[in-house]
């Protein structure tokens, strides 16, 4: 195996320093209370699977006995709350199906041993019509309705359909670098890198491109994933109830930093963002074509922060992400191998 | 001269390769010594290099299974302690770079050169007994698809100590995996390998489909064939319509690196997303190619340890057709997230589902095959009865993920890890496993070592709910799939317990290779003396362990289904005496050494092509051309055994002599 | 075991035992195509998505010539009638006449071929090579597979004439000579494909 010489053991000692900003996530949740105008019945998903809702206290208590929640286990949002209600729900289907497979599984092979006297041997059972019926309709009626619940579930949760919401929504701009996660506020015109600062209980609009290779935008308490891709945007809504700290990373391994291409995302409460984005105004630099190219070359990235931005820079960077070019992720390219662009 | 390759391919600072390659590189000089020394090559070229025997390939797919098992194997469980290690801060003891490559080669080697060649091994040597055939219906062609197969493990091996491997993961998406990402020889040498071993498994399908619709023993209709093979069928008609996706796919991404086009790239007008389509569109039919085999051989096990015949024939045959229909109708399901839009992500999501029914009616029928039976506990049922619990747990994570919202947060998560691995493990590798011990006797003559094979059995079962359960509360954690390392010291502790379940698989491993050792040495408590040891239902028990070169002196007469329960019933019932039998001459395939040399340019073809050394390439090429045109002109190419050779063979036997 | 001599018309296929060779080898040869037609259908599909993908350069209607065009096709469909007429000269076992279709074909094909090599040649002239854009690099590919098959196919047909020459006309070469008419026939399906939606579809 080639190893490349910027990548050694010095390189994760360096990354482990600029991972996570100061103040670090996982106790702060939580923070400020559940904004009063907001519930989660306030998006619009369909609850037929209201009435399962007790099921989901004692199930998620047994199988959270031991474990710190964090991730898909606790979310904060409306999105993540439905994606998680639907896996606890289909979850318990399939438990009530494999439990008694399994059951029946391990009583057959014990009853039916060689050893047992008392078991009735039926040697030339290989054949019974009414068994089939049931053997083919169970698992066709689960799947039937499992297959309703991803078709409705499936439109309610499109990643691009937008939230609804009182409150009107925050526009962000994504780009996926090599390994940093760039945050464009157009509408703001200010711009973060591995920190999206967002109002609580305010839906959140994002749109997001690649530099090069594919990313895949992840905040597991907030709800679904989409993949970044260059030269294309794609689309995802995403709304934070209450005021705290989330982790987010990419979910699509992307080279020789992708484990530290993590980024927080910070919920304030809705007063308080303008405050934050008056804040950074004069204190970030300008983020331009230039700074951009600087800010792609591929490094890790501390958190930082640009207090303007170039205008339509974000149709740029995808219209960049459409242009051959020789991209490459190797600040140097390694001996021994040849960079044929 | 020698393209870009130069000393420094070699990784002059890396201990754990060097180390690797000295010990491999030592292990195999002393069997190669050994081998000299004892003058055994005259025997190992005549019988195993050049043999065109389906049932000797089959062994030679199944030992190279086993042997890139440990390599595979070793990658896992570097990458376990890795994380187990890396936690908040810790930067474990493998940097990126390794890590990356680690991963790939792991699912690379798992899939392709492991499972497949595990699952084609023990294909080639049953269907053709199972059908009542002498050989396959191209037996050079299956010596060859060997021998590609073989020098894709030769090349990938190669890429540890010259050069590296890619670190693109085992399916090397682009943009990452072109040359403006990957500039290096990693991603050349995985494309090259799978592209020839791709070759072998296409030609190995052709045959396999061949033999099963065109040589089945007289009598023995479509309905009247054993379940295995008809998921045998199934799974070449997968190969054959879905490998040549994969070679056209990774021709396309060869086109990119090597010329300049631009299929994939970004930029003028290359389609990254298209990969992802063309490869799943191979990669699903891919995994039904790997675990209907192993449906199959828990049907013949279940069966054959029940006493009983397996319930619901039909409808296990029309469930292996469905799926093999299906599954060439799911792949977008491996990427909902990117961005298909609601219509499609439901219309697969629900395909998906689907296909989990005629899956569940196996299950269930298997259970029936059970009730009322009379089970013996033998290892290969023990595997079945692990099996069904672990799969149907498998199968229930993948109808979880086939919900595209449920999908949204799981996708690429420590979650899908372990579905995958849980039917995988739980499905193929326990399949193979109850088919190795299932067909060990037949193929050798005696039956492994019992009370270690048990131990192998629960090292596995319980060393996988350990290694994998972790993962599933990982993932729902929020741990995504091929990081280094991680920050929440939360996930820790259920690292650790993973890397437990590896290290006890490990000692179920190193029980296996010694359960072979053992049984060689005490073979003879453990004979095999009338061809049946498990009191079977199928052809292969009718004829003596191990079957001669020609499987049949005479070919069965087929009657109905479970030909050789049937048989032994008349028997019992006076109906049929059996006696003396009258013998015709045949023809038997010679031995040809096509498939050993032309796998040997193939490596010279491909590891030319990786490294850049034009000429050399052309010599590879025409190294098999040239092959190609002397097997064209062999007309000596089969071997007449008369009826005397026979009948004496058959009263040897009968007499008691050695089989 | 005795059977009573049912004539083997009576038997269903599926219950008569074991195929002979030249069943074996044709079935399993047109599996093999079938793989192959596969092949072209990745092709195809790239080419499909690919082929508005000019990146501001040359596109299908300012690069192809339809004259040319249909001489290659009427090459290559009559080079398959030849190939029939070879293959029923060779069920024949007359030589000579076997031979002369089989030159014709070859002179057939190589016509195809040079005609397409000229046209890859002005095209990469005037700068529409492969690494262009993604519309010519799944132009070149597909039309450039389906002339390595061609080539590869007169290759093929050198090699028979010698085997023919210095074998005759055993079971093997028969075999081998239905294999060949196969895969020729098919190249010409494939063709009739790839000129209707590369070369027609273009305007």
């Amino acid at each position: 195996m080639r190893s490349d010489p910027a990548y050694s053991n010095d390189f994760v000692a360096t990354v482990a320093k600029t991972s996570w900003p100061q103040g670090a996530v996982g106790a702060e949740r939580g923070r400020g209370g559940r904004p009063s105008n907001l519930g989660p019945d306030d998006v619009a998903i369909s609850h037929h699977t209201k009435r399962l809702r007790p099921l989901f206290a004692p199930v998620a208590a047994i199988s959270l006995a031991a474990c710190h929640r964090s991730g898909v286990l606790d979310p904060q949002g409306p999105v993540a709350r439905a994606e998680t209600l639907i896996l606890i729900d289909a979850t318990a289907i399939m438990l009530a199906v494999i439990v008694p497979v399994i059951a029946v599984t391990l009583a057959f092979a014990w009853w039916y041993r060689r050893g047992n006297a008392h078991a009735r041997r039926r040697s030339d059972f290989a054949y019974s019509g009414p068994i089939e019926m049931v053997v083919w309709s169970i698992p066709l009626l689960i799947i039937l309705f499992l297959g309703g619940i991803a078709w409705t579930s499936s439109h309610e949760l499109d990643t691009a359909r937008p939230l609804k919401s009182d409150r009107p929504p925050v526009n962000v701009e994504v780009v996926s670098l090599d390994w940093k996660w760039l945050f464009i506020y157009p509408d703001q015109g200010v711009a973060t890198v591995n920190r999206l600062v967002i109002p609580a209980g305010t839906p959140i609009r994002l749109r997001l491109t690649s530099s090069g290779v594919m990313n895949s935008f992840l905040v597991p308490q907030l709800g679904s994933q989409i993949y970044t891709m260059a030269g294309m945007t794609t689309e995802l809504n995403l709304l934070a109830d209450r005021p705290g700290q989330y982790k987010g990373f990419s979910a699509q391994f992307s080279g020789a930093g992708f484990s530290d291409m993590r980024f927080i995302v910070e919920t304030v409460p809705p007063d308080r963002f303008g405050g934050w984005v008056a804040a950074l105004r004069p204190h970030g630099g300008l983020l331009d074509i230039p700074a951009y190219r600087a800010l792609a070359r591929p490094a890790l990235s501390a958190t930082g922060y640009y207090g303007s931005v170039a205008p339509s820079l974000f149709d740029v960077i995808i219209a960049d992400g459409t242009q051959w070019r020789c991209h490459t992720q190797a600040p140097s390219a390694t001996k021994g191998s040849a960079v044929a662009c | 001269m020698l393209g870009r390759l130069t000393w420094s391919a070699i990784p002059w600072g890396e201990p754990i390769p060097l180390i690797t390659a000295g010990v491999v590189g030592a292990g195999l000089a002393s069997i190669l010594g050994l081998i000299v020394w004892r003058g055994w090559f005259p025997y190992l070229w005549r019988e195993w290099l050049t043999s065109t025997d389906h049932k000797r390939i089959g062994v030679l797919y199944c030992g190279l299974a086993l042997a890139m098992l440990v390599r595979g194997f070793s990658d896992a469980i570097m990458m376990r302690a890795q994380l187990a290690l890396a936690a908040h801060g810790a930067p474990g003891y493998l940097p990126p770079d390794h890590y990356n490559q680690i991963f790939s080669a792991h699912g690379t080697i798992m899939i392709f050169f492991v499972a497949m060649p595990f699952v084609v091994g023990l294909m080639n040597f049953a269907v053709p007994l199972q059908i009542g055939a002498r050989d396959v219906a191209f037996p050079v062609l299956n010596a060859v698809s060997f021998w590609l197969t073989a020098a894709g493990v030769l090349l990938v091996n190669v890429s540890l100590v010259v050069g590296e491997f890619s670190r693109t993961g085992w399916l090397a998406y682009p943009p990452l995996s072109e040359t403006a990402f990957s500039p290096g020889v990693g991603v050349d040498y995985y494309l090259w390998s799978l592209q020839i071993s791709g070759l072998g498994t296409l030609l190995s399908g052709i045959n396999l489909v061949v033999t099963i619709l065109k040589l089945r023993a007289p009598g023995m209709g479509y309905m009247r064939m054993p379940v295995f093979v008809w998921t045998a069928l199934a799974s070449n008609l997968l190969i054959v319509a879905a490998f040549p996706v994969l070679t056209a796919t990774f021709a396309m991404l060869l086109l990119d690196r090597y010329c300049g086009f631009h299929f994939f790239t970004i930029g003028a007008g290359g389609n990254p997303m298209m990969y992802i389509n063309l490869i799943w569109i191979w990669g699903h039919p891919e995994v039904y190619i790997l675990i209907l085999p192993g449906f199959g051989i828990f049907s013949e096990v279940i069966a054959t340890f029940s006493g009983k015949p397996l319930f619901g024939y039909r409808s296990m045959v029309a469930a292996t057709m469905v799926i093999c229909m299906l599954s060439f109708m799911v792949w977008l399901h491996h990427f909902f997230t990117m961005g298909a839009g609601a219509n499609v992500n439901a219309f697969f999501g629900v395909m998906t589902m689907v296909i989990a029914v005629p899956t569940g009616v196996k299950v269930f029928n298997w259970l029936f095959t059970m009730y009322g039976g009379s089970i013996r506990f033998e290892v290969p049922m023990l595997w079945a009865i692990g099996f069904i619990i672990t799969f149907v747990i498998g199968g229930a994570t993948g109808v979880l993920l086939a919900i595209p919202p449920a999908d949204f947060v799981l996708h690429n998560s420590l979650f899908l890890i372990a579905h995958f691995h849980n039917t995988a493990i739980g499905g193929v590798l326990f399949g193979a496993m109850a088919g190795y011990t299932y067909w060990f006797p037949k193929a050798f003559g005696f039956r492994l070592e019992e009370r270690l094979g048990k131990a192998v059995f629960w090292c596995w079962l319980i060393g996988f709910y350990l290694a994998f359960m972790p993962l599933y509360v990982l993932g729902l954690m929020g741990a995504t799939r091929r990081m280094q390392h991680y920050d929440d010291p939360n996930w820790q502790p259920l690292m650790i317990v993973a890397f437990a379940g590896a290290v006890l698989i490990l000692i179920g491993i190193m029980l296996t290779v010694l359960q072979l050792y053992v049984s060689i040495r005490t073979r003879e408590h453990r004979r095999d003396t009338n061809g049946d040891p498990w009191v079977g239902r199928t052809l292969e028990w009718s004829i003596p362990s191990p079957p001669p070169a020609w499987n049949f002196a005479v070919l069965p007469q087929v009657e109905g289904l479970d030909a050789w329960w049937t048989t032994k019933q008349r028997r019992l019932d006076g109906a049929d005496p059996g006696g003396a039998r009258a013998f015709a001459p045949f023809h038997l395939p010679r031995r040809n050494p096509t498939g050993f040399t032309a796998a040997f340019f193939a490596v010279v073809m491909g590891f030319a092509l990786i490294w850049h050394i034009w000429w050399m390439a052309l010599g590879g090429v025409a190294g098999i051309v040239a092959l190609g045109l002397r097997q064209a002109w062999r007309t000596e190419t089969e071997v007449e055994v008369s009826a005397a050779d026979i009948a004496a063979y058959d009263q040897a036997r009968m007499a008691g002599g050695p089989a | 075991m005795t059977v009573a001599a049912t004539p083997i018309e009576e038997i269903p296929l599926s219950l008569r035992g074991p195929a002979p060779t030249r069943v074996l080898v044709g079935y399993g040869f047109w599996l093999f195509l079938l793989s192959d037609i596969i092949i072209f259908g990745v092709f195809f599909a790239a080419y499909a998505v690919l082929s508005g993908e000019t990146a501001g350069g040359p596109g299908g209607p300012q690069l192809f010539e339809r004259g040319r065009v249909l001489i290659e096709t009427g090459c290559l469909l009559a080079s398959s009638f030849t190939c029939g007429m070879m293959a029923i000269a060779a069920t024949r076992r007359a030589r000579g006449t076997t031979f002369f279709w089989a030159l014709v074909t070859m002179a057939l094909g190589a016509t195809f071929l040079s005609l397409e090599t000229i046209e890859f040649a002005r095209m990469a002239a005037s700068g529409a090579v492969p690494q262009r854009s993604a519309f010519l690099s799944s132009f070149f590919t597909l039309v450039g597979t389906h002339g390595l098959h061609v080539t590869t196919g007169l290759v093929w047909l050198g090699v028979m004439i010698a085997q023919i020459a210095t074998l005759g006309f055993s079971a093997a070469v028969q075999r081998r000579l239905l294999c060949f008419t196969l895969f020729w026939h098919a190249l010409d399906i494939v063709w009739v494909g790839v000129f209707t939606i590369v070369y027609l579809g273009a305007h």
